[in-house]
């Protein structure tokens, strides 16, 4: 039986200092957002202005994340 | 009520008519407000040839539907139209159109701003200039 894992993006300026586009961490690797980061990035320390999202929400970096949800990570937003 | 995000140019004046056609809502407003973002040639002194539109698909349309929603409930407002582009795009080119119905000006005004305002703060998208020189990422909205 594979692992439950939680599903990582990176995206914009964030996706390129991070190195990766995609990661997966597995659920008894992070009980939290910034736990997901840590994992995902090798303890890299996050951007201040990073915002955060878990399912497509914007959270904060203590919200819990669980197998089977997609954790985002990204610099602010720059549309319109 | 509607979302769209689209992948390559489009014509924000031709895409509100044909709305307005295709809602059949025809007598039933008498304010509307848009408003049309294009691309610059110029961004902080310098010369911008081309720009790169990334956004996170699912949530940018996922973002604009909640705050769609939004301003439908907090003013008295018939319909509302959101159009985004994506991908690579040229100076002029249109980036963003909102358009806002209601019975009077006050809401259509108040509802289309709030959108836009909403849009710029909060929904995922990135912008990536090129230069003649070299590209970057435009690290803040203004």
């Amino acid at each position: 039986m594979t692992e439950a894992v939680i599903k990582i993006k990176f995206f914009a300026s964030l996706r390129e200092q991070v190195g990766q586009a995609d990661a997966e961490v597995a659920e008894s690797h992070a009980s939290t957002v910034i736990e997901a980061w840590n994992s995902a990035t090798n303890n890299m320390t996050m951007p201040e202005n990073t915002l955060m999202a878990v399912n497509m929400d914007y959270v904060e970096a203590s919200h819990a994340v669980k197998a089977g949800d997609e954790v985002a990570f990204f610099p602010p937003v720059t549309g319109g | 009520m509607l979302i769209e995000i689209k992948d390559a140019a489009f014509e924000p004046y031709q895409r509100l008519l044909d709305y307005q056609v295709s809602a059949n809502f025809a007598g039933k407003y008498g304010a509307t407000a848009v408003f049309v973002g294009s691309m610059r040639e110029f961004n902080q002194g310098d010369d911008v040839e081309a720009m790169e539109l990334e956004h996170y698909p699912g949530m940018t349309e996922k973002y604009l539907q909640k705050i769609s929603e939004e301003a439908a409930s907090k003013w008295d407002i018939l319909d509302s139209l959101i159009v985004h582009r994506v991908g690579e795009m040229q100076p002029n080119d249109p980036i963003v159109l909102v358009a806002v119905w209601s019975a009077h000006r006050a809401a259509a005004f108040d509802a289309s701003r709030y959108l836009m305002e909403e849009l710029k703060s909060r929904a995922p998208f990135w912008k990536k200039e090129s230069l003649s020189d070299k590209s970057r990422w435009v690290d803040k909205n203004t």
